[in-house]
C-alpha cells in the first residue's frame, strides 16, 4: 500500500480523534461524555497494541499463556465494587491525582515516597510506551511494504506521530491546573478508540476464522497436526501451573496500579456507582477481545509455518497474504488506536506525577511562595507539558537506540514487575494500619533491586545474544545467585521468578520494617483514615489527621498564589457557609487549614501541599487516640447540634403561640375594660355583656395558662402518673355525667350501651380528663338536637380501646393528624373559631402516651368522626 | 358618615371594636375572615379596615396584599391590629403597605386618635 495513503489515512484519524476530544471538552455536561459506558471503555487503555499484537505473538509460540494477563483482571475487578470503591472515596476526598500522590498520602505526605513511586514508574513506564511507538512503526513498515527502517529521525513517520501524541495529550491534559480534575476530552477519544480497536479486532478475527479457514474446528484441525502444538496448549503440570498463578496476579496487580489504569479508573471516575457498569461490562471487553486471539495465532502457525513471519505480527500480515489489504488497513488502525491511547493516557499520568510528586516538591516550592498566581498556575502546567513532550521523545529514543528485538509481551511483563513492587505499599496502606513510610521505602527500593538484578539486566544481555557467564553461573560464579534461578529456583520462567523473588524480599521487608519501626504521627493518623475510610469519609473537612492553627490571612495569601483571587474566595465562602463560620475570623481553625491543603493538593500534589500549609500554620502533634476523640466529638456535637436547634425552634414557636394566644383575652379584656371605664353612662344591658365577656376571657386566660403548664409537666415527666387498678367503665360513666349537663343544653344524646367492664392500672384523674376533653368535642362539633355521640370499648388481650364518636361533620382528612398538634388550627375551617386553648388533643395525646397508649382520629360512615385511644393491659 | 370595617374573628373583640366606632359615629362593618373582609370592602368601599393577621382561610397579610392590588380599593387606609409583635412581622406588613401596625393588646384611646389621624 502507498504510504502516502496510508499517512493520510493517519492524518483524517488523528484530526477526528483530536476534533472528538475537542467536542467533549467543549460540552463537557453532555450526557455522551458522562456516562458508565465512557468509563468502562476509558478503562480499556488497558488493551494496548501488546494485545493487539502481542497476544497473538505470545499464543502462537506458547499457546494460552496469553490468557494469563486477561485473567487477573477478570478475576479482580468484580471485588471492586468495594475495593476501587474505597480507593476512588479516598482520592476523591483528598483530590488525589496520581497513583505517586496517593501512595505519599498515606504515609504522611511523605515527599521522598512519592518521588520514589514516580521514579519507579518512569522506569517501568518508558520502555512501555517505547514499545508502542515501535508498533507504530513496524506495523507502518508492514503495511507499506517498507523493509527498511530509516535512519534518518526526519524520515520517520513514528517520529511525526509522536509528536503529535504530545501535543494532543500536552494539550487536552493541562486544561486545569488542578491535576484531579477529570480530563473529558482525552477521556471520551480514548473511550472511542476502545471500541475502535475492539471492533477492526474482532473483523479480523472473524476474517481469519470463517474466510480463510471454515470455523474454529477447521483451524484447530489443521493447526494441531503441526509440531509443538500439543506441547503449547498444555499447562505443565505442577510448574506451569504455578507460573500460570504468578502471571496472573501479576496481571491483577497492573490492572490497578499501571499509571494509565488509576488514572483511568480513579482520577477520571465522575460518579462512583459507575464501577457497577464496569464490574461486567469491562470483563465483557477483555473477554470479547480474546475469543480470535487463539484462531488468529493457529491461522497464522498454517499459513506462515514454513515462512519466517514474526508472530507478533500475524495479525495484520494474514490479511495482507491474502491480498485484503483494506482489512489490513483496518487492522492497522486498531492496532494505531490502542497505541496511541496507552501513548496519551501513560504520559499524563506520567506528567502529573513527575510534576506534583518530583518536580515541584524538590524544584520549586519556593519559588511558588513567593510568586503570583497567574505565574505559578502556567509554570505549573509548563512543567507538565515540557514532562509529557520530555516523555514521549525519551520513549522515541529509547526505541530508537534499543532495536527491541524481544516480543512485545516480555518488555510489557518487564514493566508489570517493576510498578507491581508498588503493590505491597499500596494495598498494605490501604488495609494495615502500621504500614508504615520506612517500610515502604526500603519495600519498594528492595523489591526495585531485586527485579533489576533477576530480570531487567538478564533480559538486556540475552537479547543481545552474547552468551554470558552472569547468567549461566551467576554473579562472581555464585550458583545461588543465578538471575533466572536465585536461590537455586527452578521452578519459574523468569518473569514469574523475578515477580516471586521481588515481592517476596518487598513485602518482607515492608512488614518488618513497619513492625519494628513506628511511623510519626501524622503517617499513623493518614493510615487510619486510609484503612478505616469509611468511617471518615463522611466527615470530611471534619477528619483531620492533624492540628494545626493559622491565620485566616496567610492561608489565604498561600491559596491565591495557585488558585487566583477569585477560586480562592469561591473556595473559601463555600466553607464559611457549610460550617456556618463568620466571614471575618482570624483565626483559622484545624478545619480550614485541611481543607486549604487539600485544595493545593490537586495542583501541586500532597507533599508539596503540607510543605507549603504547615510554613504558615502552627502545628500541634495529635496522637491517634486524640483524632479519634475529636471525630467522635464533632460527631456528636454535631449531631447534639442539630437536636438543640430543632428543639430550639419548636420552643420558639409554641413561646410565639403561647404569646399570642395570651394576648387575644387579654386584648378583649383590656379593651372592654377601658370603654367601661370611660363611658360612665353606658346602657345597663350593653355593661352587663361587656362585664360577663371580661369574665369569660379572663376564665379562658387561667385556663390556658393551666392547660400550658400541663403539657409542660407531661412533657418534661415532671408530674408523676398516679397509676391505680381502676375500672374503665366508671371512669367513662363518671366522664359522661360532668358534660351531660353540656350535652342537655344543645340538645345532643350520649350513647354509653357499648362500653365493656375491664380492670386495668392508670391513673384515674388524667384519664378522665382526656375522655371529659373528647366528649366535649364531640358535643361541640355536633348539630343541635340531633347530634348523637357514643362512646364503646373493646378489649383486646393486651390493649383496651376506647372510641368517642360523633355523627357531625368529621374531620378534614389533612387535618387527622394534626389536630393533636398544640395550637393547631385547621387551614380549613370554615366556622368560627371555636372556644378552646387549641391544647386540648395535644394533653390528651401527652396522657395517652404517658400511659405507653395511642390515640388517633378517624371518619365514620355515614358521617361523624371518631377518636379512639388504648390503654395497655399490663400482667401486674 | 367615615366607613369602618373591622376584621377580627374574636367575637369580643369586635364586640369593643364596634361599640367604639358607632359611639364615633362611624358606619361599621363586621368581618369574621380575611375572605369575607374582601367580599364587604368590595361592596362598602370603606375608609379604613382595622385588619388582624392571624385569622382562618385568608389571613390579614393576604387580605392587604389583595387590596393593594386592586385599583378601586388601593386607597383604603389599614391599620393592622395584631398580636404579633416581632420585629419581622411589623417590618412584613408594613412593606405590604399598611398604614399602620399596632399591636395587641392596644389601647382604645390611641387606636381611636390613630384612626382620626389617617383619616385627616
Amino acid at each position: 500500500m502507498s504510504s502516502f495513503l496510508v499517512i493520510f489515512v493517519i492524518i483524517v484519524y488523528l484530526g477526528f480523534i483530536f476534533y472528538v476530544a475537542y467536542w467533549a471538552e467543549k460540552n463537557s455536561k453532555s450526557k455522551w461524555v458522562n456516562n458508565p459506558y465512557v468509563y468502562t471503555l476509558s478503562l480499556a487503555v488497558y488493551c494496548t497494541a501488546w494485545t493487539y499484537y502481542g497476544s497473538v505473538g505470545l499464543a502462537a509460540t506458547s499457546g494460552l499463556k496469553f490468557l494469563t494477563i486477561y485473567l487477573g483482571p477478570i478475576i479482580i475487578i468484580p471485588t471492586w465494587i468495594i475495593l476501587m470503591r474505597k480507593i476512588i472515596r479516598i482520592s476523591k476526598g483528598n483530590k488525589i491525582s496520581s497513583l505517586a500522590d496517593f501512595i505519599s498520602l498515606r504515609y504522611g505526605n511523605n515527599r521522598f515516597l512519592g518521588a520514589l513511586v514516580t521514579v519507579v514508574c518512569v522506569l517501568a513506564i518508558v520502555p512501555y510506551i517505547s514499545l508502542q511507538l515501535k508498533a507504530i512503526s513496524e506495523t507502518f513498515n508492514v503495511i507499506t511494504n517498507h523493509n527498511i527502517i530509516s535512519n534518518s529521525i526526519l524520515n520517520d513517520t513514528t517520529f511525526y506521530i509522536a509528536i503529535l501524541l504530545a501535543i494532543f495529550a500536552a494539550f487536552f491534559g493541562t486544561q486545569h491546573t488542578d491535576a484531579s480534575e477529570r480530563h473529558k476530552g482525552i477521556i471520551t477519544a480514548v473511550a472511542l478508540e476502545s471500541i475502535i480497536k475492539l471492533v477492526f479486532f474482532l473483523a479480523i478475527g472473524i476474517y481469519v476464522t470463517f474466510y480463510l479457514f471454515n470455523g474454529p474446528t477447521d483451524i484447530y484441525n489443521q493447526a494441531s497436526i503441526l509440531p509443538n502444538f500439543e506441547a503449547q496448549q498444555t499447562i505443565n503440570g505442577l510448574e506451569g501451573g504455578f507460573n500460570w498463578f504468578f502471571l496472573s496476579l501479576l496481571s491483577m496487580i497492573a490492572i490497578m496500579l499501571l499509571p494509565r489504569q488509576f488514572q483511568v479508573t480513579v482520577v477520571e471516575n465522575e460518579r462512583e456507582k459507575y464501577l457497577k457498569k464496569v464490574t461486567w461490562l469491562f470483563p465483557l471487553y477483555l473477554l470479547l477481545f480474546n475469543v480470535f486471539v487463539i484462531f488468529i495465532a493457529w491461522g497464522g502457525n498454517v499459513i506462515f509455518q514454513n515462512q519466517e513471519v514474526d508472530a507478533d505480527l500475524f495479525t495484520l500480515m494474514l490479511p495482507l497474504a491474502s491480498g485484503n489489504e483494506f482489512l489490513a488497513l483496518l487492522v492497522f488502525l486498531g492496532g494505531f488506536s490502542a497505541a496511541i491511547s496507552m501513548v496519551v493516557i501513560s504520559t499524563l499520568a506520567l506528567s502529573t506525577m513527575l510534576s506534583n510528586n518530583l518536580i515541584i516538591p524538590y524544584g520549586f516550592l519556593k519559588k511558588y511562595s513567593k510568586s503570583e498566581s497567574e505565574e505559578n498556575t502556567e509554570s505549573i502546567k509548563n512543567i507538565r507539558r515540557i514532562a509529557i513532550f520530555s516523555l514521549i521523545v525519551l520513549a522515541y529514543f529509547f526505541y530508537r537506540s534499543f532495536t527491541l528485538e524481544r516480543s512485545l509481551v516480555s518488555i510489557g511483563l518487564i514493566s508489570f514487575v517493576l510498578i507491581a513492587q508498588l503493590a505491597p505499599t499500596f494495598f498494605g496502606g490501604l488495609f494495615w494500619r502500621r504500614g508504615s513510610s520506612k517500610g515502604a521505602k526500603y519495600g519498594i527500593i528492595v523489591g526495585f533491586i531485586i527485579t533489576i538484578y533477576t530480570l531487567v539486566i538478564p533480559f538486556t544481555i540475552d537479547y543481545q545474544l552474547i552468551s554470558s557467564t552472569f547468567i549461566n553461573e551467576g554473579l562472581f560464579g555464585v550458583t545461588f545467585l543465578k538471575p533466572y534461578e536465585l536461590f537455586g529456583l527452578q521452578l519459574f520462567e523468569p518473569v514469574p521468578h523475578a515477580f516471586f523473588w521481588s515481592m517476596f524480599f518487598n513485602i518482607m521487608v515492608y512488614a518488618v520494617a513497619s513492625v519494628s519501626v513506628v511511623g510519626n504521627y501524622r503517617e499513623r493518623n493518614f493510615a487510619e483514615m486510609y484503612v478505616d475510610s469509611t468511617k471518615y469519609a463522611l466527615l470530611h473537612e471534619d477528619a483531620y489527621v492533624w492540628k494545626g492553627e493559622a491565620y485566616v490571612k496567610d492561608l489565604r495569601k498561600v491559596l491565591t498564589r495557585f488558585l487566583g483571587e477569585q477560586r480562592t474566595e469561591r473556595a473559601l465562602n463555600l466553607f464559611y457557609m457549610k460550617y456556618n463560620i463568620d466571614k471575618n475570623t482570624q483565626l483559622a481553625d484545624a478545619r480550614l487549614v485541611n481543607f486549604s491543603e487539600k485544595l493545593l493538593t490537586g495542583s501541586i500534589g500532597s507533599a508539596s501541599s503540607r510543605i507549603l500549609i504547615s510554613s504558615v500554620v502552627k502545628e500541634e502533634e495529635i496522637s491517634l487516640p486524640e483524632v479519634l476523640n475529636i471525630l467522635d466529638e464533632t460527631q456528636k456535637a454535631k449531631e447534639s447540634n442539630k437536636e438543640l436547634k430543632e428543639r430550639d425552634k419548636q420552643k420558639d414557636e409554641f413561646l410565639d403561640t403561647v404569646s399570642h394566644e395570651l394576648k387575644t383575652p387579654i386584648t378583649s379584656i383590656r379593651a372592654l375594660s377601658e370603654i367601661l371605664l370611660e363611658n360612665e353612662n353606658i346602657d345597663k344591658e350593653t355593661k352587663n355583656k361587656f362585664l360577663s365577656s371580661i369574665l369569660n376571657e379572663s376564665d379562658r386566660v387561667s385556663r390556658l395558662i393551666n392547660n400550658i403548664l400541663d403539657l409542660e409537666k407531661l412533657a418534661t415527666g415532671k408530674e408523676k402518673l398516679d397509676l391505680k387498678l381502676n375500672s374503665i367503665e366508671n371512669t367513662i360513666l363518671k366522664s359522661v355525667e360532668s358534660v351531660s349537663q353540656l350535652a342537655l343544653n344543645k340538645g345532643i344524646k350520649i350513647n354509653c350501651e357499648g362500653i365493656l367492664a375491664a380492670q386495668l392500672f392508670y391513673d384515674e384523674d388524667r384519664i378522665q380528663q382526656v375522655i371529659i376533653n373528647l366528649l366535649s368535642n364531640a358535643i361541640k362539633f355536633s348539630t343541635e338536637n340531633s347530634g348523637l355521640v357514643s362512646v364503646f370499648t373493646y378489649v383486646n388481650s393486651n390493649k383496651i380501646e376506647v372510641s368517642v364518636e360523633d355523627n357531625g361533620r368529621g374531620i378534614e382528612k389533612d387535618d387527622l393528624v394534626s389536630i393533636f398538634n398544640k395550637f393547631y388550627q385547621s387551614k380549613n375551617q370554615t366556622i368560627l373559631k371555636p372556644v378552646g386553648s387549641g391544647l386540648g388533643l395535644a394533653i390528651s395525646k401527652q396522657i395517652i402516651e404517658s400511659h405507653n397508649g395511642k390515640i388517633w382520629a378517624e371518619n365514620v360512615k355515614p358521617m361523624g368522626a371518631k377518636i379512639t385511644f388504648t390503654l395497655p393491659i399490663n400482667a401486674n | 358618615m367615615k366607613k369602618i370595617l373591622i376584621v377580627d374573628d374574636e367575637p369580643n373583640i369586635v364586640m369593643s371594636l364596634e361599640y367604639l366606632f358607632s359611639k364615633e359615629n362611624f358606619e361599621v362593618f363586621i368581618a369574621r375572615d380575611g375572605a369575607e373582609a374582601l367580599e364587604i370592602a368590595e361592596i362598602k368601599i370603606p375608609d379604613i379596615i382595622l385588619l388582624d393577621i392571624m385569622m382562618p382561610n385568608v389571613d390579614g397579610y393576604q387580605v392587604l396584599r389583595f387590596l393593594k392590588e386592586s385599583p378601586k380599593l388601593n386607597d383604603i387606609k389599614v391599620i393592622f391590629l395584631s398580636a404579633k409583635n416581632k420585629a419581622s412581622d411589623i417590618e412584613l406588613g408594613m412593606q405590604l403597605g399598611a398604614d399602620k401596625y399596632i399591636t395587641k393588646p392596644f389601647s382604645t384611646k390611641k387606636l381611636v386618635s390613630e384612626v382620626y389621624k389617617l383619616l385627616k
